[in-house]
């Protein structure tokens, strides 16, 4: 939580480190937070080459304490605002730190105290200068746009604005990764995903509704300590939580390549915590780390508490992977061209990978950024909230009830 | 003169929300409440199976995430006369009840206090003042302490000071009606920054029964999650274990920190006890968190029904008289002011406004994404207050020894809850209500698994091949923002028709029968000092908890023929 202390680090007066040790404030409890961060990064793929999603805590911190605090623009287009409630559940990188300690978030409808004007004025004034983007929703285009509208414009005006001078545009959630329910079968709106209107620069999809928490704040934070944002699949998402399949990992495996079947809910296999493949679960055709990281501070995940997965990080669950309770196609025997099947999707999204990292050679106008700021005087909170942390990040076990540590009175 | 005041985006609700106002002279003298986004779920729902319905529906929203589906799942059940285990009953009662207290723990705090709270005065406070006003407040709550506060004094201190403002950029902090003393403001922010780490606490009842949440999974004919106190992978004894501990940390935190703050505050603005009276008509079909499949009958003998025009009597609900009107909504209505029975009601958007980028939209007879619906031709409040208010006229005990002391601390009339400050301290009243009645659905929980009745799903209804040829069905539910219910008709095995019947449709609307909507009347007439700070205003349109991506879905019931045969 929040364990500020009043004496500002001034970048060039000193260095983060020495900073710290005027402080008091050892290098161990700094990379204790940095450890927590990296924990989240590291449940990338087998297969991908570890190497970018394997960050040292070391290397967290290194990064971390050459850091100005960069300006965040998060839009909220054609949504629910569910990914934005996701966020404040995560317990990784709390949203409190993130909008406090890394980022200024300058404009964000849910959480922002402007309104109307002044909130509009806050929008131009983060969009005039370099800043990361993040943006939920989806943009309708029929009807001239008239389908969502912020401030008197379309949807698509809005984005086009914020995108223009964005470091890194990041499309959280499946409204902006690719339309989601809205843009199912009939698509009413005419909804698109934002990298169907952002086409001069790359797009990171965080995929899923909502996306992990953990997985929206990690991958904000892999980006201010890399400088680029995290290496993607073909459709964009980030390799470290969307690398491999849910299949892959899923605690009930053991039971699929058994046969050890649930037939119906409730049945006496269901009672024996059995696998979910037969009343329809997506875990086989869907890449997400659900079953890694977990949700809620990892309390559970949805095939955990008996539901089959819908695979709603895939682009067109909606469409494509309904009836839910169906079985997937073509994987109806374990054993029998499963595996077959089910790895050839898994080779498609691979194969796609260096495309995406080569995309990304482009986004390097962070660093360029940080670097001009770099001899600038320019405050830097992040590090007081660091190190008094009780245990790693993103460890997965919970907080403490309720609160935060001090209790003097 | 009058002055046209544009607020746009309403920021701090779920969805988007524009508001016109015409004022003169410090005061709002007209007001048009408009729904700027429109999705289309019901269109994208037809065809569907009818057992993934709740999936889609439950999309509407990410705020209230649980609400949709468990009226969905209502609806279906209607439709196909499915009956649910017992246990299933109580578990959604679980998750949907822990979910309504941590939407009104995040409204208050993260989408409301900024209109009274200034974060700017924090540097100023004195920390030991703090302390002691909120240990006098609040004693049973640890965290009201000198450590704590001046962590928060000094973290606000720094963002304040790095001129980078984050999500305080360009707030109202000027604004001469911030009244709070810098102590206050102190308590309530670290709070806020409390309220953030309790709810991603205890929002894992959720979790336990549906997976995850932001949007936990459901399921037709019962929940997924099934019981075996014998095995590590169920709902068994360490998942009670679980249960109990985050059931009574729930309680504990709008027991003793949310309410008190609320009563706190809101004796700092006494004025808006008589600021933002709307609509004196009221609906309200149970107690935050019933819900049923099919005509409520709600438990201890709460009357579903109506106060009309004030009249603080309970009609029973005749849903005869509920009409929806496209008066000033962009919709295609085949009969201006003649709506249809949801089970064959239509979502038809018909867009007649200006090509965006537009500066103004009130010209337009037609004007918001809103439908507006009438209750016997009455524009009608429903939310928090109305639940309140109509369980304190029906004499009910636990509403009455709850509200009776704080009205007399706030020194209020039970008619004076219509107001901005009322609906406010209904919200926090009610929390602590359905807080412990978390407690209560525990223990019949546990009660049911005891006596061998842990079943949570009924497999007769499951296989199409048992459906009716043709169904249609409605659930209901009191969620956050109100009365909720959906409708759905089933033929051969399909979703041939869906319609949500949405809160913030019915407080949100425009104009309609010759009535302004809720929060139009809210607004009419209203204090506005500086027009380029609309934080007034803001207090009153927050004060109803907007929820606008559930407002935009539509409310088509007729007068005449409401087949209420199958379900009464």
């Amino acid at each position: 939580m929040i364990i500020p202390d009043g004496d500002l680090w001034v970048v060039g007066e000193e260095t983060l480190g020495e900073h710290l040790d005027r402080r008091g404030i050892s290098r161990r409890s700094f990379l204790q937070f940095c450890a927590g961060v990296a924990g989240v990064l590291a449940t990338g793929p087998l297969a991908a080459g570890r190497a970018h999603a394997t960050l040292s805590a070391d290397a967290i911190a290194d990064s971390l304490s050459s850091m100005t605090k960069p300006v965040l623009v998060w839009l909220q287009l054609q949504e629910c605002t569910g990914c934005m409630e996701s966020v404040l559940r995560s317990g990784a990188t709390t949203v409190e730190e993130l909008i406090l300690n890394l980022v200024s978030m300058d404009y964000n409808e849910l959480l922002m105290a402007a309104a109307g004007t002044a909130a509009d004025e806050a929008l131009a004034a983060a969009n005039a200068q370099d800043h990361i983007l993040v943006v939920n929703g989806s943009v309708p285009r029929k009807e001239g746009g008239a389908y969502t509208t912020i401030a008197g414009r379309s949807a698509e005006a809005i984005l086009l604005e914020s995108a223009e001078r964005a470091t890194a545009v990041f499309a959280v959630g499946a409204c902006a990764h690719w339309g989601c329910v809205q843009a199912s079968r009939p698509n009413p709106t005419g909804a698109v995903g934002v990298d169907a209107v952002v086409t001069d620069k790359p797009v990171v999809n965080v995929a899923g509704c909502p996306p992990v928490p953990e997985v929206i704040t990690a991958s904000l934070v892999y980006t201010l300590v890399n400088g680029s944002p995290p290496p993607v699949d073909g459709q964009g998402r980030p390799l470290f939580a969307y690398g491999d399949r849910i299949h892959d990992f899923c605690p009930k495996r053991g039971r699929f390549d058994a046969g050890q079947f649930v037939r119906t809910f409730d049945d006496d296999a269901a009672r024996s915590g059995y696998c979910l493949y037969e009343v329809g679960c997506r875990g086989p055709d869907t890449f997400a780390p659900c079953p890694i990281l977990r949700w809620n501070l990892a309390q559970d995940w949805p095939i955990g508490a008996g539901h089959p997965c819908i695979g709603c990080t895939e682009v067109g669950f909606y469409d494509r992977f309904t009836p839910f309770y169906e079985v997937l196609p073509n994987l109806r025997t374990p054993g029998t061209g499963v595996e077959a099947d089910a790895t050839t999707v898994g080779l498609v999204g691979l194969a796609a990978v260096g495309l995406g990292v080569a995309a990304h050679a482009g986004a390097t106008a962070l660093q360029e950024r940080r670097a001009s700021r770099a001899a600038e005087k320019v405050f830097l909170p992040l590090v007081g909230d660091v190190p008094t942390r009780e245990r790693p990040l993103g460890s997965g076990a919970p907080e403490p009830a309720s609160t935060p540590e001090e209790d003097q009175r | 003169m009058s002055e046209r005041v544009v607020i746009d985006p309403v920021t701090r609700i779920e969805g988007h929300l524009r508001i016109e106002v015409l004022a003169d002279d410090g005061q709002i003298t007209d007001a048009w409440s408009q729904t700027t986004q429109f999705k289309g779920i019901e269109m994208v729902l037809r065809g569907r199976d009818p057992r993934d319905a709740w999936a889609f529906a439950q999309r509407i929203c990410g705020v209230c995430t649980v609400v949709h589906a468990i009226a969905s799942v209502r609806a279906v059940e209607d439709a196909l006369d499915y009956p649910v285990p017992r246990a299933a009953d109580t578990i959604r009662n679980l998750v949907l009840g822990s979910q309504m207290v941590q939407d009104h723990v995040i409204h208050f705090y993260h989408l409301h206090a900024l209109d009274f709270v200034n974060v700017t005065t924090v540097p100023q406070a004195d920390v030991d003042a703090a302390v002691a006003a909120a240990v006098a407040l609040e004693p049973d709550y640890a965290l009201n302490s000198a450590g704590r506060f001046q962590a928060v004094k000094d973290q606000v201190t720094r963002v304040l000071d790095s001129g980078q403002l984050s999500i305080f950029t360009n707030g109202y902090w000027d604004h001469p009606d911030y009244r709070l003393p810098p102590e206050v403001d102190l308590i309530a922010v670290s709070h806020y920054l409390d309220a953030l780490v309790w709810q991603r606490e205890m929002i894992r009842v959720n979790t336990i029964f549906g997976g995850k949440n932001p949007h936990p999974n459901f399921l037709v004919g019962g929940m997924a999650s099934a019981i075996n106190m014998d095995n590590e992978l169920t709902i068994n004894q360490v998942k009670l274990d679980q249960l109990q501990a985050l059931v009574a940390g729930t309680l504990n935190f709008v027991r003793d920190v949310y309410l008190p703050d609320v009563v706190a505050i809101l004796g700092a603005y006494p004025d808006y006890l008589d600021i933002g009276r709307s609509s004196a008509s009221f609906l309200a079909i149970g107690k935050g968190g019933y819900n049923c499949s099919g005509y409520p009958s709600p438990p201890n003998g709460f009357v579903p029904g109506v106060m009309l025009d004030g009249e603080l009597t309970v009609r029973e609900l005749d849903l005869d008289r509920i009409k929806e009107f496209a008066t000033s909504g962009w919709y295609r209505y085949p009969q201006e002011g003649i709506g249809l029975q949801p089970w064959d009601g239509e979502t038809e958007p018909e867009y007649t406004g200006p090509t965006p980028p537009f500066d103004w939209l009130a010209d337009d007879e037609r004007y918001t994404w809103s439908k507006a619906p009438r209750y016997d031709g009455r524009a009608v409040q429903v939310g928090p207050m109305p639940r309140l208010l109509s369980a304190y006229v029906q004499g009910e005990a636990e509403t009455r020894d709850d509200l009776d002391p704080l009205l007399r601390r706030l020194g209020a009339r039970p008619e004076q809850l219509n107001s901005t400050a009322g609906r406010i301290l209904a919200r926090a009243v009610e929390a602590v209500q359905i807080a412990r009645q978390l407690q209560v659905w525990l223990d019949d929980l546990v009660t049911a698994i005891r006596s061998g009745d842990d079943r949570t799903f009924n497999p007769d209804k499951w296989e199409k091949d048992t459906w009716p040829a043709q169904g249609k069905g409605v659930g209901f539910a009191e969620v956050a923002r109100g009365t909720l219910s959906h409708w759905v008709r089933v033929e051969d095995g399909f979703v041939s028709n869906y319609q949500a019947v949405v809160p913030s449709t019915w407080n949100g609307c425009g104009r309609a029968t010759g009535q302004l909507g809720p929060y139009e009347q809210a607004l009419v007439p209203h204090p506005l000092l500086r027009p380029e700070q609309p934080l007034e205003p803001l207090r009153t349109i927050h004060s109803f908890d907007p929820c606008q991506s559930c407002g935009i879905h539509v409310l088509d019931v007729t007068g005449a023929e409401v087949a209420w045969s199958r379900v009464q």
